[in-house]
C-alpha cells in the first residue's frame, strides 16, 4: 500500500465509502477498546500537559480562590501586548510564505531529480530541525551580524531585523516543506502531466491544473506546519531579534521570568494556546477535505536525472539555497569550534573532558551521556504514548468528535510555550505521589511531550495502511494472538517505529525551552551545556560552546542518517511526519 | 484482530507502567534526607571542588546545587516554587531583587554568627532573613586596543557616554531582562535623579546606544574587547559588563596575556551585593543554616573571587593576585536603597523600555 503520511492518514478515516455495518454490540465493544487505547495517552496528556499548564494559568489568574478574568482585557487592551501580538502573526505569515518559496524547488528538485549525493542532501536539510536555537542563533549571529560574513563582504548586516528572524525560520522549517510536500510529489503519476501536456496544454497550463492541485493539499498542510512553529518561535527570535522584537511566547517567557508579571503570562498563555487550536482546527480540516483519488507510484520510478537547461539550473539554484542558508551557518560554527587562540586544533574539545572547568561541577563532555540518556527515556516514553494514540485512533468503527478531538489534543504541545510547561512542571509536581521535581524522568516527560506529535504522525499512516486480513489469516490458521502481534503486525509496523524513534530522538536531544528549567545542574543535557557556557565571559567557555554544538549536531546529523537509511520503501509513509521542530 | 492490538497495548502500557513506577521510585530519596543540603542558586555560581569537600567533611552534610538560569530567573523561580521549595538555601538575590524575594516570603530569619564579620554596608535586612555574601560592581567596560588605536581617551562617566566622541560604541543590556542591564539603569538613575534619568537616556539612544537582550550577547558577541566577541566580530568597544571582567579575561585565555585587553570606566558603576537566605519551607534547617555560615566562612570568601568574580565581604578575606593585578578597584560606585529600587524599579523600567527600545 503506498501512501504518504498527509495524504493516507486522513482519506482512511473518514473514507470515501461509509463503513461497513456492523452489529451494534460489536461497535459497542469496538468503541470500549478504543477507549481503552485512549486511555493511557489521555492520562499523560492530563497530567504532564494539561495539569501543569492549569496550574501555572491558575496561579496566574486566580485570586483568592476566584477567577480574574477581567485581566483578560486589561491585558489584551495594553498597546504593547497588542503590538507583540500584531508582529507575532505578520513574522508567521511572512516566515511561512518565505519557507514556501525557498522550499518548495527543494521539494521539485528531492522528489523528481535523480542526481548522486541526493540522500545525503536530503539528510543535510533535516540537520537544522533539531539543533538548538541556542546554537543556530549563534551561527545565524556569525553570519548575518557584525563582522559576519555578509558584513565582511558587502558591509551588510541584518542581525536585530526582522529580515534575521525570517532567513532562520527559513533554516529551521525548509526540511517540514521538503518532506511533507516532497514526499507526496516524489509520488505523484508524472504521466498525469504529460498527458495533459500531450492534450496540448502549456507547460504552465498543465502544472496548474494537473500537479498544483494534487499537491495542494500537502503544501497547505506545510505551510500551516510553518505557520505554527514560527508563530511559537522563541529562541530564534531572542537571539537574532534583539530586545526590541517579541513574539508571543517571547512575551510570555520575559512576562514569567523577568518581569514576574504572572496575570499577563497568563492571560498570554491562552491567547497562544486558543490561537495554536485554530491553527491546528484548520490544519486538521484542510487534511479532511483532500482528495482520496490521486495515483501514488513508488518514489523512486518518478525520480529522473535533470534534463535541459532548466532543471539543470533550478538544481543549480537548490543546491546554491541549501549551501548559502543551510550549511554555511552551519559551517561558521564548525570553523569556529576549531579556531583556538593557538592556531586551529583540538584545544576546545579537549578543555570538554576537564571538569576544573568553573562553569559545571562534571566535565561538559559529561552532557552528552546525559542528553543521550534523556533522549533515550524520552523516546521510549513517547514511543509508548504515541503508538497506543495511533492504535487508538485507527481503531475501526466511526470516527466520532472525540477521537478527532483526542487527534488535535496531541498535537497541541507543539504550539504551547515551552516555559509555560516548564514552569507548570515545577509548581505542578510537586507533591507525593507526582514529587517529580528532583527526578531525572523530568527532562524525558517534557521532552516526550514533543516527540509524541511526530510518533503519532508516523505510526498513524502505517496502522492504518495494516491490512486486517493478513491477521485474521493467521488468527484461523491457528497462531496465538502474541504469535500473531509478533510474527505479522510488528514486522509490519517495525521500520516505521524505528523511523518514529529516530524523530522522537532527535526532536528529545534538541529541546532547550522546558529543559532549561527542570534539568539538573549536575547533569545539564548538550542545549544547556551549550547555553551555559555561552553565558560566561572568556574564549575558552565560547569555544567549548562551540565544541559542544558540533558534537551535539554530529550526534543529530548521525540520527538523522540512520533515519534515512531506515526510509520506508513507501517514501512518504514515514518520511514525511508533520515535521520536529527546532524549537521547544 | 483486536484482541492482538489489546495485547500490544497491554505490553505498551505494562512498560509505561514501569517507567511511572520507576520515576516514582526515583523521587523518594531526594527529598526529606537530612543529610543533604540542597542549595538553589543562578548559574553563574561557582565553588572550587575541594573547598566544598571540606565543608562537606566537616559538617557532615552533602550538598546538592541546583542551579537556574540567570540571577532574576533564578529569583522569580524560587518565588514561583516557595510554599515547596527545591532546596533548602537560596543563593544570589541581589540589592535590586530583595525586596521582591523579602516581600514574596521567601526566606526566614536567621543569624549568622559569622554576621558581624561581614562588611556593615552590605548587610541590608535588619531581620536577617538574607546574609550579604558578595558584592560585584557593574560598570562600562572598554577595549584598550580600540582606544589606544585612535588615539581617544576612554570614556569615565555617565556624562562622556553621551559625548559626540563615543557617538555608536556603547552596548548595554536590556534593563528588563538583565541584571547588569538593570543595574545600569539604576546607576544613572542615582547619578541624574528620579527625573532625569529619561533626559540622560534620551541623550544616550541619540548618540547610538545599541541594546541587545542579555550579557551574554553583549559582552561575548557585540564587544570588541572580549575574546569571543574579538572572535564573533564586535564592533562596540564599550561594554556595559562588571568591573571584574579585565581579569576574567586574563584567567580564561590561552595563553594567559601579560595585562588584560580590557578596562573599566569607573564613574559608571552600580555596586551590585549578593544574599544567601535560609528558604522558607526548607525541609533541612540545620544544614541550610551551616550552609549560610559556610558562605561567610574564610574558605568560601577567597574562594569566590576566581570562581565568581565577585568581591568577598568579609573583613581581612584574601583576594587573589590576579584579581587584583588585572581589576580596578571601584572607590565610590553608585548605590540605591533596595526599597526604593522595590518602589520603582517595575516603573522605570516600563518607561525604560518604550523610551530606549520601541
Amino acid at each position: 500500500m503506498t501512501s504518504t503520511d498527509v495524504t493516507s492518514t486522513d482519506v482512511t478515516r473518514t473514507g470515501a465509502t461509509a463503513p461497513p455495518r456492523v452489529p451494534r454490540r460489536r461497535q459497542r465493544r469496538r468503541s470500549a477498546a478504543r477507549l481503552g487505547l485512549m486511555a493511557v495517552p489521555a492520562v499523560f496528556f492530563a497530567l504532564f500537559f494539561a495539569y501543569p499548564v492549569a496550574a501555572i494559568v491558575g496561579r496566574g489568574l486566580r485570586d483568592g480562590g476566584h477567577w480574574q478574568f477581567g485581566r483578560l482585557t486589561e491585558v489584551l487592551g495594553d498597546a504593547g501586548i497588542r503590538q507583540v501580538l500584531w508582529f507575532t502573526t505578520w513574522q508567521a505569515l511572512a516566515s511561512t510564505a518565505l519557507t514556501l518559496l525557498i522550499a518548495l524547488p527543494g521539494a521539485y528538485v528531492l522528489a523528481r531529480l535523480d542526481f548522486p549525493g541526493k540522500s545525503l542532501l536530503r539528510a543535510l536539510v533535516t540537520v537544522p530541525f533539531v539543533l538548538p536555537t541556542v546554537v543556530a542563533g549563534t551561527a545565524f549571529l556569525a553570519l548575518l551580524g557584525r563582522g559576519g560574513l555578509l558584513d565582511d563582504l558587502w558591509g551588510v548586516r541584518l542581525d536585530t531585523t526582522v529580515w534575521a528572524i525570517l532567513l532562520a525560520h527559513v533554516f529551521f522549517n525548509y526540511a517540514v516543506v521538503v518532506r511533507t510536500v516532497g514526499g507526496l510529489w516524489s509520488q505523484l503519476d508524472p504521466r498525469q502531466e504529460e498527458a495533459a501536456r500531450m492534450l496540448g496544454a502549456s507547460r504552465a497550463a498543465a502544472w496548474r491544473t494537473v500537479t498544483l492541485p494534487a499537491l495542494g493539499p500537502a503544501v497547505a498542510a506545510a505551510a500551516l506546519m510553518v505557520f505554527l512553529f514560527t508563530f511559537t518561535s522563541f529562541g530564534v527570535v531572542t537571539i537574532l531579534g534583539g530586545p526590541a522584537y517579541a513574539t508571543l511566547e517571547v512575551e510570555i517567557y520575559r512576562q514569567t521570568a523577568d518581569v514576574f508579571d504572572l496575570p499577563t503570562a497568563a492571560v498570554l498563555t491562552l491567547v497562544q494556546l486558543t490561537a495554536v487550536a485554530l491553527i491546528l482546527a484548520v490544519h486538521a480540516w484542510t487534511v479532511r477535505r483532500r482528495e482520496s483519488t490521486l495515483r501514488l507510484l513508488a518514489p523512486e520510478s518518478t525520480a529522473r536525472a535533470p534534463r535541459g537547461a532548466g532543471q539543470w539550473a533550478l538544481l543549480a539554484g537548490v543546491l546554491l539555497s541549501v549551501l548559502l542558508l543551510l550549511l554555511l551557518p552551519l559551517a561558521v560554527l564548525v570553523q569556529r569550534s576549531f579556531d583556538t587562540a593557538a592556531g586551529y586544533g583540538l584545544g576546545y574539545y579537549r578543555a570538554l573532558t576537564s571538569a576544573d572547568s568553573n562553569v559545571f561541577l562534571v566535565p561538559p563532555i559529561d552532557a552528552v551521556g546525559n542528553s543521550l540518556t534523556y533522549a533515550l527515556a524520552a523516546t521510549g516514553i513517547a514511543l509508548v504514548i504515541g503508538t497506543l494514540a495511533a492504535a487508538a485512533l485507527t481503531r475501526p468503527g466511526r470516527a466520532g468528535r472525540l477521537v478527532r478531538g483526542f487527534d488535535a489534543l496531541l498535537m497541541l504541545p507543539l504550539g504551547v510555550s515551552a516555559v509555560t510547561v516548564g514552569f507548570g512542571f515545577l509548581i505542578s509536581l510537586d507533591e507525593p505521589p507526582l514529587d517529580l521535581r528532583a527526578s531525572w524522568i523530568l527532562v524525558p516527560l517534557a521532552q516526550a511531550l514533543v516527540g509524541v506529535p511526530f510518533v503519532v504522525r508516523t505510526m498513524l499512516p502505517v496502522l492504518r495502511a495494516l491490512d486486517t486480513r493478513l491477521r485474521e489469516a493467521a488468527a484461523v490458521l491457528g497462531a496465538s494472538p502474541l504469535r500473531v502481534w509478533r510474527e505479522v503486525d510488528l514486522p509490519l509496523v517495525r521500520r516505521a517505529l524505528l523511523v518514529a524513534a529516530g524523530f522522537a530522538f532527535a526532536v528529545s536531544l534538541g529541546e532547550f525551552g522546558a529543559t532549561v528549567f527542570i534539568a539538573r545542574p549536575d547533569n545539564p543535557t548538550l542545549p544547556v551545556a551549550v547555553a551555559r557556557l555561552l553565558g560566561r565571559a572568556g574564549e575558552l567557555n565560547y569555544g567549548q560552546a562551540m565544541a559542544l554544538s558540533v558534537i551535539l549536531m554530529a550526534v543529530c546529523t548521525l540520527s538523522l542518517l540512520l533515519l534515512e537509511r531506515l526510509r520506508p520503501r513507501t517514501g512518504g509513509a514515514a518520511g514525511g511526519p508533520a515535521a520536529p521542530t527546532g524549537e521547544m | 484482530m483486536s484482541t492482538t492490538k489489546n495485547c500490544l497495548a497491554a505490553v505498551l502500557a505494562a512498560g509505561l507502567g514501569l517507567g511511572t513506577l520507576t520515576a516514582c521510585g526515583d523521587s523518594g530519596d531526594s527529598g526529606g534526607d537530612s543529610e543533604n543540603v540542597t542549595l538553589v542558586t543562578h548559574s553563574s555560581f561557582a565553588v572550587s571542588k575541594d573547598v566544598l569537600r571540606e565543608f562537606e567533611r566537616t559538617s557532615g552534610y552533602k550538598v546538592r546545587v541546583l542551579k537556574d538560569g540567570d540571577a532574576g530567573r533564578a529569583v522569580n523561580k524560587a518565588l514561583l516554587t516557595k510554599d515547596n521549595p527545591q532546596g533548602d538555601v537560596f543563593f544570589g538575590v541581589d540589592n535590586t531583587l530583595l525586596s521582591r524575594a523579602l516581600d514574596g516570603g521567601l526566606f526566614q530569619p536567621y543569624k549568622s554568627p559569622a554576621l558581624s564579620s561581614l562588611d556593615a554596608d552590605t548587610r541590608l535586612d535588619p531581620k536577617h532573613r538574607v546574609t550579604p555574601v558578595d558584592t560585584g560592581d557593574i560598570c562600562v567596560n572598554y577595549d584598550k586596543k580600540f582606544f589606544s588605536e585612535r588615539k581617544l581617551e576612554p570614556p569615565k562617566s555617565f556624562a562622556d557616554l553621551a559625548k559626540p566622541a563615543y557617538k555608536d560604541l556603547l552596548v548595554t543590556e536590556n534593563a528588563g531582562s538583565s541584571s547588569p542591564g538593570l543595574g545600569f539603569l539604576l546607576a544613572s538613575a542615582a547619578e541624574y535623579g528620579d527625573q532625569g534619568w529619561q533626559g540622560y537616556w534620551k541623550k544616550l539612544k541619540a548618540n547610538g546606544i545599541k541594546v541587545v537582550d542579555g550579557w551574554d550577547q553583549a559582552y561575548n558577541e557585540e564587544f570588541s574587547g572580549s575574546a569571543g566577541g574579538r572572535k564573533a566580530g564586535g564592533e562596540r568597544p564599550l561594554v556595559v559588563s562588571y568591573a571584574s571582567s579585565p581579569p576574567a579575561e586574563v584567567v580564561f585565555a590561552d595563553p594567559r596575556p601579560k595585562t588584560a585587553p580590557t578596562g573599566v570606566a569607573t564613574r559608571t558603576c552600580f555596586r551590585q551585593i549578593e544574599f544567601a537566605g535560609l528558604l522558607a519551607g526548607a525541609r533541612n534547617t540545620e544544614g541550610g543554616k551551616a550552609l549560610v555560615d559556610f558562605f561567610a566562612s574564610k574558605a568560601f570568601q577567597e574562594d569566590m573571587p576566581l570562581n565568581m568574580f565577585v568581591n568577598p565581604v568579609r573583613a581581612g578575606a584574601k583576594v587573589p593576585a590576579v584579581f587584583t593585578e588585572h581589576g580596578t578597584a571601584v572607590r565610590d560606585p553608585h548605590t540605591m536603597a533596595p526599597g526604593k529600587i522595590a518602589e520603582k524599579r517595575d516603573d522605570w523600567v516600563k518607561s525604560w523600555t518604550s523610551l530606549v527600545l520601541k
